[in-house]
């Protein structure tokens, strides 16, 4: 009897135990979501949308940051997605399970994982020491490098949930396999598709470390690629590391504006694969 | 599909307003390093732009960084508070000289002291940045400040991680006055500190002291007078307590013989004269003596000599010293004597 | 004539997209030899400078061009570690919270929730452990761990000198939030798995649900949750700017948690854009090169286990 007794309170006891980690695990995120609202929310203002990053002391805005994050992310996307996208058909499609995508497949999943500041090293010796100066494109192309291998995960697992009567179907009536891929298993999987870029945007429209030593960071206004360039992420490590209230106040709204970005597109691309029925893993 | 075409459309349109506001930034001059005079150079290039339309894109990223990024002709020119030695200009065919004097400060997050409460003389502070002062309340510091109310805090000392000028003035300055930290620790741009937190340019120590109670730091004087921050009082060579400020800085700087000095080489700690702040020092700009881009290199010159001859009274607001005209003659002398391209001084205006 | 001009071209475009595919697949292998020859060529200056001294060598001088990466290495493991240590048994609370107690309604938010943490972007985490996290542990924890952990034999000297807020702790505790979802993840995955017979003949035999998680669920997963804790590992290996904001970047080994220290991303991230000199450089790639081997030694043995697991799932089945 006793025994059963104990073994009762034990459970009760686990289980608490796992109610409070479950809390736990929420109010980290409320705390760090409310951090950011109560100290973004309140320096949130029209100009930042309007006006370049300021000097120290001046007033000013996060528009130069903004606009160069989004076409590095931008640019950083259009390089690593379609390669992405073909190596995720491969593995898919072509390779399946053959050694060379077994060896594909798991390098990709480590590269997903690996630490981002290494990308940034890589393109430092391949890109900015060769042209000479930090630059936008570099910066791209670090970013598109880190997108790559989420896509290529998500391609992947959306192109294998796509029924392979589908393709059947399409080589009975004498299609080719890339016909048959482009023309059907493309559409069938699009939803799943989208995800994946938004998933890959997610991912590197906040990551910093890789943007340190290849786009750098621009005090003014550049839309020459061929220069640093103004970013979000930098502007934030800058100003946050700064002592001017107000660097510190603009600093707090950035963190504020990329973290809503990628919460809102990891919630729209969790729907949008929920809705096709598939469960997606962040980051993963 | 209407997700990727809103996604598309918004990408299109970032883009276009680039294309429609990128005219303007033709003529950016590119500079990169020390962090110690970065708050004049951000007002001077503000100022700059108004006036002339053109930008300087200043990274402060620690005169250690700007030594490099030069020397890798990565920018236009690099920052240094820690001058080259006139062999090591030599030898990388580099030139360079004194734009502003200003002062470095300890400064302090300790609850209840502001802003020259405290005083404090050159041995103490190399004891706290030794490790051997460990609490506010200690006995020396309370020996130099009978009437101040100290804490028993733990003292946390803010140093810089990086290559920096100002590291290396207040080394400099410590190892003058202090043999065991001389032989501890040194004087450079960067050194192996026994206690304390790391902070990333004068921005950083600032920041880090503000965050930390208990912390002290050492920072350029306009970084303490822009954020409000407690520095402290400090004796000098003469044995007088000075508060820091631009007179104090100046009475340093009167020592200064720019002339005899080759390279413009010369550090302005711990000297003589009643009213002179100890940690006193130059930032210097550094440049090639034939430029890759010459145009490039004008348009930097362009700037500081706008800078000597507009920008005193920016510089006087955040208490840096401006060059006295006479200095100013001699850089720009040295500018049409060294900068070269094709043979011909890059420079010539006068 | 017709038909045959179109059949070669269409065998034209099938080729042409299957050597797309196939080049994109061997990008992503040549990619991973690009990154490792390149940080081998960065740090040949150095290694081959220091040898084994790089590893083993704990002084850092920019200044006399001496570079030791054991400061650096040292801070990394201690922070990775603090922070499982922390995460693992949170984590391990959240899946079986979501796996065995959580009504079904409320498991989508709550896991979804869970998620977000991963998604938030390492810069905010850093500023938020600066700016937010550091003051608390600076005023209250780290004081009272100094009074009452402090005087400890042997455990105590992790929890002496200053409390200064920033070091290798609250590195360690931002480290254990940003892994939380992804080894909760992974367990609350392998905990589903767990076959339904396996539980019932337990529940059968009079255990309790908690009897049921430790001892047939636990056990039955054990593979999965390894490797979940070895991603998670990998990930606090080489997270960099979450660390940078609060390790203290101090090139100092200290037996107390509370010291400020550095981490060999932190050190990168920190050092590399103005680093003078080539051996400086060279050093800097070096510690790039050893993060790397490290990472991928762990996140390949995870993933591993975890393509075990795989396989494992589809014979049972």
């Amino acid at each position: 009897m006793s025994t059963l007794r104990r073994r009762r309170i034990v459970n009760v006891i686990a289980f608490s135990m796992s109610m409070v980690a479950t809390a736990i695990g929420l109010a980290l995120l409320c705390a760090i979501l409310w951090t950011l609202l109560s100290r973004g929310f309140g320096a949130l203002s029209f100009s930042v949308f309007t006006q370049m990053t300021p000097g120290p002391g001046s007033a000013g805005g996060l528009l130069n940051a903004i606009y160069g994050s989004l076409v590095m992310t931008a640019l950083g996307i259009l390089i690593g997605a379609p390669i992405g996208l073909l190596a995720g058909t491969y593995l898919a499609e072509y390779g399946r399970n053959s050694p060379l995508s077994t060896v594909v497949r798991f390098i990709n999943d480590v590269q997903l994982s690996a630490p981002s500041i290494i990308v940034g090293l890589f393109v430092y010796m391949l890109m900015v020491m060769r042209m000479g100066h930090f630059s936008a494109i570099a910066g791209a192309v670090a970013l598109g490098i880190i997108a790559m291998p989420v896509m290529v995960r998500t391609t992947e697992d959306m192109l294998n949930l796509v029924p392979k009567s589908m393709r059947d179907g399409s080589a009975a009536l004498g299609a080719q396999p890339w016909y048959t891929i482009t023309r059907i298993v493309y559409p069938a999987a699009k939803n799943g598709l989208v995800t994946g870029v938004l998933l890959a945007v997610a991912r590197i429209s906040g990551e910093t470390a890789p943007l340190l030593f290849t786009a750098l960071n621009n005090q003014f206004w550049n839309s020459n690629l061929n220069k640093p360039m103004a970013n979000l992420p930098m502007v934030i490590f800058q100003f946050a590391m700064s002592p001017y209230g107000d660097w510190q106040r603009l600093a707090w709204v950035g963190a504020l504006l990329i973290t809503l970005f990628v919460l809102f597109l990891s919630i729209i691309a969790r729907s949008i694969s929920s809705l096709f029925g598939q469960h997606g893993n962040p980051g993963e | 599909m209407s997700i990727r075409s809103i996604k598309l459309r918004a990408i299109v349109g970032a883009l276009a307003i680039g294309g429609a506001l990128g005219v303007a930034s033709a003529a950016d001059i590119s500079g990169a390093g020390a962090t110690f005079p970065y708050p004049v150079y951000s007002k001077w290039a503000e100022a700059y732009k108004v006036k002339t339309g053109d930008g300087l894109n200043y990274q402060s990223i620690g005169s250690g960084g700007g030594i490099k990024q030069i020397k890798a002709a990565t920018v236009t020119f690099g920052a240094s508070d820690k001058p080259l030695e006139a062999k090591d200009l030599n030898d990388s065919g580099l030139v360079q000289w004194p734009m502003v004097i200003g002062g470095v400060v300890p400064v302090v997050n300790v609850p209840g002291i502001k802003a020259g409460d405290l005083e404090i003389d050159g041995p103490t502070l190399a004891s706290i940045y030794l490790g051997e002062i460990s609490k506010w309340n200690d006995a020396r510091i309370k020996a130099l400040n009978p009437k101040a109310k100290l804490p028993d805090l733990a003292i946390a000392p803010v140093y810089r991680s990086d290559g920096s000028g100002t590291n290396f003035l207040f080394t400099h300055y410590l190892s003058k006055v202090s043999p065991s930290f001389q032989s501890k620790v040194g004087a450079n741009a960067s050194v192996e500190w026994p206690v304390g937190i790391g902070a990333k340019g004068n921005e950083g120590v600032a920041n880090m002291t503000q965050q930390t109670s208990g912390a002290v730091g050492y920072i350029e004087y306009a970084f303490a007078k822009q954020n409000n921050m407690a520095y402290l009082r400090m004796k000098n060579a003469a044995g007088k307590v000075v508060a820091p400020e631009a007179g104090a800085f100046q009475a340093a700087a009167a020592n200064a013989d720019w002339e005899k000095a080759e390279g413009f080489y010369l550090i302005l700690t711990d000297q003589p004269g009643a009213a002179s702040w100890p940690i006193t020092g130059a930032s210097f700009i550094i440049m090639y003596k034939t430029p890759k881009n010459a145009a490039d290199s004008l348009a930097a010159l362009k700037f500081f000599a706008w800078a000597y001859k507009n920008g005193a009274d920016l510089a006087r607001q955040l208490d840096y010293v401006p060059l006295p005209e006479k200095v100013v003659k001699l850089v720009e002398k040295t500018w049409v004597a060294s900068i070269k391209a094709d043979g011909k001084p890059v420079w010539t205006e006068k | 004539m017709v038909l045959s001009a179109r059949l070669r071209r269409e065998a034209r475009a099938e080729s042409v997209f299957r050597v797309a595919t196939l080049t994109s697949a061997l990008l992503v292998l040549a990619l991973l030899a690009g990154v490792l020859l390149t940080l081998i060529h960065g740090s040949w200056p150095a290694l081959k400078t220091f040898k084994w001294s790089f590893v083993t060598g704990e002084r850092w001088n920019p200044v006399a061009d001496i570079y030791g990466a054991l400061t650096p290495l040292y801070g990394t493991v201690a922070t990775s570690i603090i922070a499982l240590l922390i995460a693992v048994p949170i984590s391990f609370g959240i899946a079986v919270f979501l796996t065995e107690i959580c009504p079904r309604w409320l498991r989508g938010p709550i896991s979804t929730g869970i998620e977000l943490l991963a998604s938030v972007p390492s810069i905010v985490y850093g500023i938020w452990g600066l700016f937010v996290l550091a003051p608390i542990l600076q005023h209250s924890v780290q004081p009272w761990l100094i009074v009452h952990l402090g005087p400890l034999p042997v455990v105590g000297r992790l929890f002496q000198g200053p409390p200064y807020g920033i070091g290798l702790l609250t590195a360690g505790l931002v480290l254990a939030i940003m892994i939380l979802p992804f080894i909760t993840s992974v367990m609350r995955e392998v905990f589903r798995m767990a076959p339904l017979s396996l539980k019932e003949a337990a529940y059968g035999l009079g255990a309790t649900q908690w009897n049921v998680v430790w001892d047939v669920v636990l056990p039955w997963s054990r593979t999965g949750v390894i490797g979940g804790i070895m991603l998670g590992l990998g990930r606090a290996l080489g997270e960099t700017m979450a660390v940078t904001f609060v390790i203290g970047n101090a090139h100092r080994i200290s037996a107390s948690l509370l010291a400020p220290s550095t981490t060999i991303s932190a050190a990168v991230a920190n050092e590399f854009a103005e680093a003078v000199g080539d051996l400086y450089t060279s050093a800097l790639f070096a510690l790039g090169l050893l993060l790397f081997v490290l990472t991928f030694a762990v996140i390949a043995g995870a993933r591993l286990l975890m393509m075990r697991l795989e396989r494992g799932t589809v014979q049972r089945a």
